[in-house]
């Protein structure tokens, strides 16, 4: 299966205690699944598993595929797994363009290039001309956006997402789920979602595990 | 590469210390064939014993060493439990920086300009009694060693004070101190008896770096000591320079005397603080509410303004002798104004004020680089090194510096590196490089650990995680962290005499040995720059990161 992310028996333990016994999961290119549990059950861990930052205090055991690649024994940074946190996490240091470059693939050469593209991102999630400014000064909305365009410029071959929409008032969460999974389906991108919020899963739409 | 880093550090703190303590111990029993003592013998301590000086020196050492500290932790803690929460408590924070960037020697020579029996003090006390000639009193350096005891207090105060501050950053003290005072306590007792216990155990090795600074303090003692007997370190500074050489060895004795004296101190420390505990919880469970002490308590807070006070007509003192033509005694002001000292001084401190600058930046700049090494280390590697550690990179703070420096300069004489920059440089750098690591440790342990994984699964590798993420985002503390090592660099007065052999002159060597001298214009310059220099760097540290980041809110304002 080309595009898909797989998992083969992905196990999750904290000092020998078993959080998430062995699963076997696949999300095809362009389609979602939900993780449904509630908390301490070990769904985020499962997702640093993923991307290769799991705290060293956990043990993760199994296999991830994606894209027919096995990432399971490459440092974080070459697997592609592109995350988003319930936090936007966007580097105060940097300014809104900044943070999109930090994303934006190197692939893409020159600094005019960059910029257009960077550029041509922001006014597709209605920023046009936010290139400059402050992240601090964004409302929680704007700089949700900005995270995952930070993250789709970095052409992540998966995307996964650690509860995203929970710190958004009602309003805003549900443009912004619509925002997310739009981008993600319109890429190609299998989408991992773990949540607690069943609004969540049902706008993912696809099938729902419950840990 | 960074693997080797906490090993390259701590053997680079450790070893040397290690070989310098043999190097003091060996010869105090005789062994140190370079000078012909090839066979093991008491006589140096014989030799220490029969020195009439001996036992007040002894005394002397024990009795500043400790009332100093128990009095700067006294005072740290009843300024902290009088005023955490008030408004006053903040600014208190900012008043003690600009004294920790200060060097000792430079404060001490301040203070002597400001209690002399013709200083400042006796001029107020003159005017209102219309003397005429300075009081026929001893106030510096006195034999009960009370001058020094004050001068310690000008430094170790602030200095107990700022790490009392980043101990109460990780304890919520806040909610354990509103509780209690709902209870009926008052503010200040309540301090005491929740929050204190509660922070003790995070302040305990800045104490016991106190205890050791104080007990074998050769700089301060040298300006603010009584001079004949002197305490234990200045005797053992004079005999270790006495050119015939035949007083090594009971200088090698007097100096592992101190290293006893050390050990002896932080054991009955360690001692006293179970029996206070153990009385503590007692006294706690009495459940007595304070409140008729609260005044008492409020006003021994405010001692740490006094002492802050002191600290900065100290430096007034100095900059208003560097400039005056003449100031007769009971006058409160110079009565001629001159740059003339200055100028006339300006070649002569060329040198020590660049050889202080050279091995300030030198020094501060590898120890930033072997902190930050082990830091990132730890942290890609997920490490949460132990208490063990921390001691070990206290070492250099805990170990009395008479007591190995001199073993040191042997060993370094055997390498042919006496006298030289690398000597210099490295000797600095045991000194220097426990506090960039301390300062630096706590914020980088902080960085949030998702901004990295984010940046991580953005594609970034480890090294431009560092350059691109956290070195920029880390640029307030990088350039504290810098300032407190330049400033330690500044102040060593005893690595520099050793390793240097008494070739190199700082602006603090310089000011320690004019310190003796009767010009108070000359002293006043150098010690002035002295204290200059480092606030310098200290008001460099705290403007520019504002200014690099006043388009980025989240990081314009200290945290």
């Amino acid at each position: 299966m080309t595009g898909a992310l797989r998992l083969e028996g992905v196990e999750i333990a904290l000092h020998g205690r078993v959080l998430i016994p062995a699963l076997d999961l696949t999300v095809a290119a362009g389609r979602a699944v939900t993780l449904m549990g509630p908390s301490g059950s070990g769904k985020s861990t499962l997702l640093a598993f993923l991307c290769g930052t799991l705290d060293p205090a956990f043990t993760g055991r199994g296999r991830v595929h994606v894209n027919g690649l096995e990432v399971t024994a490459l440092p974080p940074e070459q697997r592609k797994l592109g995350i988003l946190y319930q936090d936007d996490l966007l580097f105060p240091h940097l300014s809104v363009g900044g943070n999109l470059a930090f994303g934006l693939t190197a692939a893409i050469r020159g600094a005019a290039a960059r910029r257009e593209r960077i550029d041509a991102a922001l006014a597709e999630a209605g920023l046009a001309g936010f290139a400059g400014r402050d992240p601090a000064t964004l409302s929680g909305g704007q700089r949700a956006r900005v995270a995952l365009l930070r993250v789709l410029l970095s052409e992540p071959r998966a995307l996964l997402l650690d509860e995203p929409f929970g710190r958004l008032d009602a309003m805003l969460r549900q443009d912004f789920r619509r925002f997310v999974f739009d981008h993600a389906a319109s890429r190609g991108l299998p989408v991992l979602l773990v949540t607690h919020d069943e609004a969540d899963s049902n706008a993912a739409g696809g099938p729902v595990i419950r840990l | 590469m960074l693997r080797v880093a906490p090993v390259v550090t701590l053997l680079l703190l450790i070893l040397p210390i290690a070989a310098g303590l043999a190097g003091t111990v060996l010869p105090s029993f005789g062994y140190l064939p370079a000078l012909g003592g090839t066979d093991f013998s008491l006589g140096p301590w014989r030799d220490l014993l029969a020195y009439p000086g001996f036992g007040s020196a002894l005394r002397l050492s024990i009795v500043t060493g400790l009332a100093a500290t128990m009095l700067s932790f006294a005072i740290a803690v009843l300024t902290c439990a009088a005023f955490h929460g008030a408004p006053g408590f903040r600014r208190l924070q900012a008043a003690i920086a600009p004294i920790l960037a200060m060097p000792h020697s430079a404060l001490a020579i301040g203070f002597a300009f400001l209690i002399a029996p013709s200083g400042w003090l006796a001029r107020l006390a003159a005017s209102a009694t219309g003397a005429d000639r300075p009081a026929a009193i001893v106030t510096v350096q006195d034999e009960g060693g009370l001058a020094l005891i004050a001068g310690l207090l000008l430094k170790e105060v602030p200095y107990l004070l700022l790490m009392i501050f980043a101990a109460l950053n990780q304890t919520p003290a806040r909610h354990a101190l509103a509780i209690a005072r709902s209870l009926g306590y008052g503010g200040a007792l309540a301090w005491i008896k929740v929050v204190l216990p509660r922070i003790y155990p995070q302040i305990r090795l800045p104490i016991y770096a106190v205890l050791a600074f104080s007990l074998s303090v050769v700089d301060v003692a040298l300006i603010l000591g009584p001079g004949n007997p002197p305490p234990l370190g200045p005797l053992a500074l004079r005999w270790f320079s006495d050119p015939l050489l035949l007083l090594y060895f009971p200088a090698a004795a007097a100096a592992s005397v101190q290293l006893a004296l050390l050990v002896a101190a932080i054991t009955l420390w360690r001692i006293a603080e179970v029996v206070v505990a153990r009385a503590g919880r007692k006294w706690i469970a009495r459940g007595g509410r304070g409140l008729a002490v609260q005044p008492f308590l409020k006003a021994g807070g405010r001692i740490a303004w006094l002492l802050l006070a002191v600290s900065a007509l100290s430096l007034l003192a100095m900059g208003l002798w560097s400039v005056a033509e003449s100031w007769r005694f009971p006058d409160l002001l110079p009565t001629g104004w001159s740059l003339a000292t200055w100028t006339r001084q300006a070649a002569g401190l060329w040198w020590p004020a660049r050889t202080t600058m050279v091995l300030a930046l030198v020094s501060t700049l590898i120890a930033m680089v072997l902190a930050l090494a082990c830091l990132e280390n730890e942290q890609r590697r997920g490490l949460h090194p132990g208490i063990g550690a921390l001691w070990l990179l206290y070492t250099p703070l805990l170990v009395p510096q008479i007591a190995f420096l001199f073993g040191t300069q042997i060993v370094l004489i055997r390498l042919d590196l006496d006298g030289t920059w690398t000597a210099l440089v490295w000797s600095h750098l045991l000194f220097v490089l426990p506090y960039v690591f301390l300062s630096l440790a706590d914020p980088w342990r902080n960085i949030d650990p998702r901004l990295i994984r984010t940046a991580a699964c953005l594609g970034a590798s480890p090294l431009r995680i560092l350059f691109a993420v956290k070195l920029p985002m880390m640029l307030r503390p990088l350039l504290a962290a810098a300032a407190v090592g330049f400033a330690v660099s500044v102040g060593l007065y005893l690595p520099t005499l050793f390793a240097g052999n008494g070739r190199f002159a700082t602006l603090t060597t310089e000011a320690v040995t004019l310190a003796g001298g009767a010009d108070r214009r000359i002293i006043g310059i150098y010690a002035l720059l002295q204290a200059l220099l480092p606030l310098l760097i200290y008001a460099i540290a705290l403007a520019a990161p504002p200014i690099a980041f006043r388009h980025r809110r989240a990081l314009a304002v200290a945290s």
